[in-house]
């Protein structure tokens, strides 16, 4: 493939370093907080093979100063290769956001969900529903902030053939945005499936919503209980889901489907971005890794009063988000809970200690309930 | 002046002045479209046909104009500066637009736009501004105000008077496709020049970025602040990026002379007063107009223009004079009027609420304008809103009176 040159990159090494460098005077997310005007002027001029730039790669976190209390990555990847040619400036980043990583650490890949132990006896009675995430991007093609609509098209005929050819519980059907009946958009809502053209600044500064919805579309299996997203925020999304707290079930599914899937991609000689230091190549660093949210909807009323709530949330590894999924408030006493990392730890162990979290607010909850102390229960850091 | 600008844009600025000093010989020559060249041209992956938009759901006057064969043809041209035909057409694709009103769906990124998609930008240019063809016809430019007769309005209908255009300077790429360093270089050579006004028109300029809490509340009670757009309109076009990184607002001391830097043209200059004296706000903003454009010339700048087009800016609709001239008047009678619009119609004339485009009008007040932009003079178009409005406020007295109305002047 030739190197599609970026005109106007070249156009802009005609003012200086110091005439272009953003104003990151207001800013509060990593992006602003790593670049600096050496760093600017060392990678103002390189250009990935497919011609995305350092200002493509940091759009988002200049437009969007971010929020005092809420640190946001503010910079995307436009392709594979934006990790290597802007590691002066990603490397720092992803350290920052992914506890101290360094260039040299080795991401392990662990997707046997036989290694998993427990998770099939969460109560119900307190978890709703459990949920596994991740995304995946398809070799060969760029990210939704670079990719073109022949690519994106590309990657909706890639996904379509290999997600149509999977069979037995994964066996399912596709519905492309662009030409859902409104019966089937309905149902799509009605199941909490369907996404929607992104409104949040920080995806739409990033290019990502560019030609909606053309390329883009659902699709998921005859039962309901395995989704992939296509050409949202990053090329596919793949989640498991169901209701109840039988997180084993929901993560063999996972890794099952995924596994399939991930086989007939590579007999398309289009197999998934990733390396041994950083994992699966995501859209945003945040997602580098497992790109994985393994989570549930659980009932903790008390212990969200707790004052040692978001300690015990930070010792266990894990974050609050409310019902809606990221910047959305809890409803009801009802919380999201996930894991938080991302990089440097493997699938199984992310989802480890969901389980055994979840599970010992569980009990935590139930303590509280009685009227009883939970101070012999606070976890050491994990 | 040392800076990489007074470097790269001379040779851009003598063939500018060139064209000023050496008649319309020499204009013509240098304006002729086959001397524009493309810059480097794209390399892509997929073929057009894999590319083109899927404009099915639209309605805009890009997606109209927009056949695959044109998309072919200029897929993969570059303007110098590199700016491409998808990211002109993107806010057209990302906007299907609404079935009732037709929006433009396209933006130019910099002069150059407007030769290197001439394939595309004519028809659209043709459809928006009533048949006017950019390869056979001529604009006029005329800001002698001098010749607006009439324009002092009944004060017991009209509340305010208001004309607005836009100014790019030449050698600078427009707000979609700017970098950050253009849009710096805009904002001081707009500042600069404008600290040179005097008289009535002197003023001082408050930068989005520096601007006190005080004075932000200030400009917001005069109605002058502007904000970061909203409208994916602008948003998919790239209009917002770095906001608000070199954005500002001038006004002179008396608050009737308003130049919003880095918005969505490279300048927008508005003229207002309250009351119905639009002879006088015309004549202040010629005056100003005519200001700056020396003090700016001054420095060795000018504004983009060009006989076939007129004044360059960044939206095809504003082409031409740039200009939207209007009032606030009351029309409570002839609003609920069903000839209302067709007089309108006939006049050359267009209503939007008070809040300005997109909005309702209240209480009966409208904001009445010029429809037109390019093919008519600014004279002109003023002329047409002069003579329009007082025969709507004819209408109006008429309608009190319990008298009959025609829907056109005689």
């Amino acid at each position: 493939m030739a190197a599609m040159k970026n005109c106007h990159n070249d156009y802009k090494m005609k003012f200086s370093a110091d005439e272009e460098f953003p104003d990151l005077s207001q800013h509060n997310n990593h992006m602003a907080k790593v670049l600096t005007k050496e760093i600017y002027a060392k990678l103002r001029s390189k250009s990935t093979p497919s011609g995305f730039t350092l200002d493509d790669v940091i759009q988002t976190g200049v437009d969007n100063p971010g929020h005092p209390f809420i640190m946001t990555v503010g910079c995307v990847a436009g392709d594979e290769e934006s990790y290597e040619v802007f590691k002066d400036l990603l490397d720092p980043i992803i350290s920052d956001r992914h506890g101290g990583y360094k260039p040299t650490d080795k991401h392990k890949t662990d997707l046997n969900f036989e290694n998993l132990k427990g998770g099939d006896d969460l109560d119900p009675n307190y978890v709703l529903s459990s949920r596994v995430r991740t995304g995946r991007s398809i070799k060969g093609f760029t990210l939704p902030p670079h990719n073109s609509r022949g690519e994106r098209r590309g990657i909706e005929k890639l996904s379509i053939e290999a997600l149509s050819s999977l069979d037995g519980e994964f066996k399912g059907k596709y519905y492309p945005l662009n030409g859902m009946s409104d019966a089937e958009q309905e149902q799509l809502i009605a199941d909490h499936f369907l996404f929607d053209k992104p409104v949040s600044p920080l995806l739409t500064c990033a290019g990502m919503a560019r030609d909606w919805p053309d390329g883009r579309g659902i699709w998921h299996n005859d039962n309901k209980t395995f989704l992939v997203w296509v050409n949202e925020e990053d090329h596919l999304r793949v989640i498991s889901m169901q209701k109840g707290g039988n997180m084993k079930e929901v993560f063999r599914r996972f890794c099952v489907g995924l596994q399939k899937i991930e086989e007939i991609f590579k007999k398309h000689n289009h197999g998934f971005m990733w390396n041994e230091h950083l994992g699966y190549i995501l859209t945003c660093p945040s997602n580098l890794g497992t790109g994985l949210r393994g989570g549930v909807h659980v009932k903790l009323a008390k212990l969200s009063t707790h004052p040692k709530f978001e300690e015990i949330l930070t010792r266990l590894r894990l974050q609050k988000r409310g019902t809606g999924g990221v910047d959305t408030a809890s409803v009801g006493g009802v919380f999201d809970i996930s894991n938080a990392d991302r990089l440097g730890s493997s699938e199984v162990e992310q989802v480890q200690l969901v389980v055994d979290g979840v599970k010992l607010m569980v009990e935590m909850e139930k303590k509280l309930e009685k009227g009883e102390s939970i101070d012999g229960m606070i976890p050491a850091q994990k | 002046m040392a800076s990489s600008f007074s470097r790269i844009l001379s040779s851009k600025r003598n063939v500018g002045i060139l064209s000023l000093v050496g008649g319309s010989v020499a204009a013509g020559f240098l304006l002729h479209r086959e001397q524009v060249t493309a810059g480097e041209p794209l390399r892509r992956r997929y073929p057009a046909s894999a590319e083109y938009p899927d404009l099915r759901k639209h309605n805009n006057c890009m997606a109209s104009n927009l056949t695959p064969a044109i998309y072919a043809k200029l897929c993969d041209k570059t303007t110098p500066n590199g700016y491409t035909l998808d990211q002109a057409i993107q806010t057209g694709v990302d906007n299907p637009g609404h079935p009732f009103i037709k929006t433009v769906g396209m933006v130019a990124g910099d002069e150059e736009s407007y030769e290197v998609f001439a394939d595309l930008l004519d028809p659209v240019i043709k459809e928006r501004h009533n048949g006017y063809d950019p390869n056979t016809m001529k604009h006029p430019t005329d800001l002698d105000s001098s010749k607006l007769h009439s324009g002092n309005f009944d004060e017991r209908y009209v509340l305010s008077s208001r004309v607005r255009t836009g100014r790019s300077i030449r050698g600078l790429s427009l707000p979609p496709a700017c970098t950050r360093a253009e849009r710096r270089e805009v904002e001081r050579v707009v500042v600069d020049a404008l600290a040179g006004l005097k008289g009535d028109l002197a003023g001082r300029y408050y930068s989005l970025t520096q601007m006190t809490e005080k004075e932000q509340q200030q400009l917001i009670d005069d109605h002058f602040l502007f904000d970061k757009p909203v409208s994916p309109l602008l948003t998919c076009a790239g209009m917002a990026r770095d906001w608000p990184d070199a954005r500002g607002i001038w006004h002179n001391n008396e608050k009737t002379f308003l130049i919003w830097v880095n918005e969505e043209d490279h300048t927008r200059v508005i003229s207002m007063e309250k009351g119905g004296n639009m002879k006088r706000v015309f004549e202040r903003f010629c005056k100003g107009l005519k200001e700056v454009e020396r003090l700016i010339q001054e420095r060795g700048w000018e504004f983009m223009w060009n006989e076939r087009l007129g004044y360059v800016l960044t939206c095809p609709s504003n082409l031409g004079t740039g200009l939207r001239a209007g009032v606030h008047v009351k029309l409570p009678l002839l609003a609920k009027d069903s000839r209302f619009s067709k007089i309108l119609d006939n006049l050359r004339l267009q209503k939007r609420g008070t809040g300005g485009v997109d909005t309702a009008a209240v209480g009966g007040v409208f904001d009445i304008s010029n429809l037109d932009r390019l093919g008519q003079s600014e004279v002109q178009l003023v002329q047409t809103v002069v003579d329009g409005v007082n025969y709507l406020i004819e209408c109006e007295k008429r309608l009190e009176k319990g008298q009959d109305i025609k829907s056109g002047p005689a």
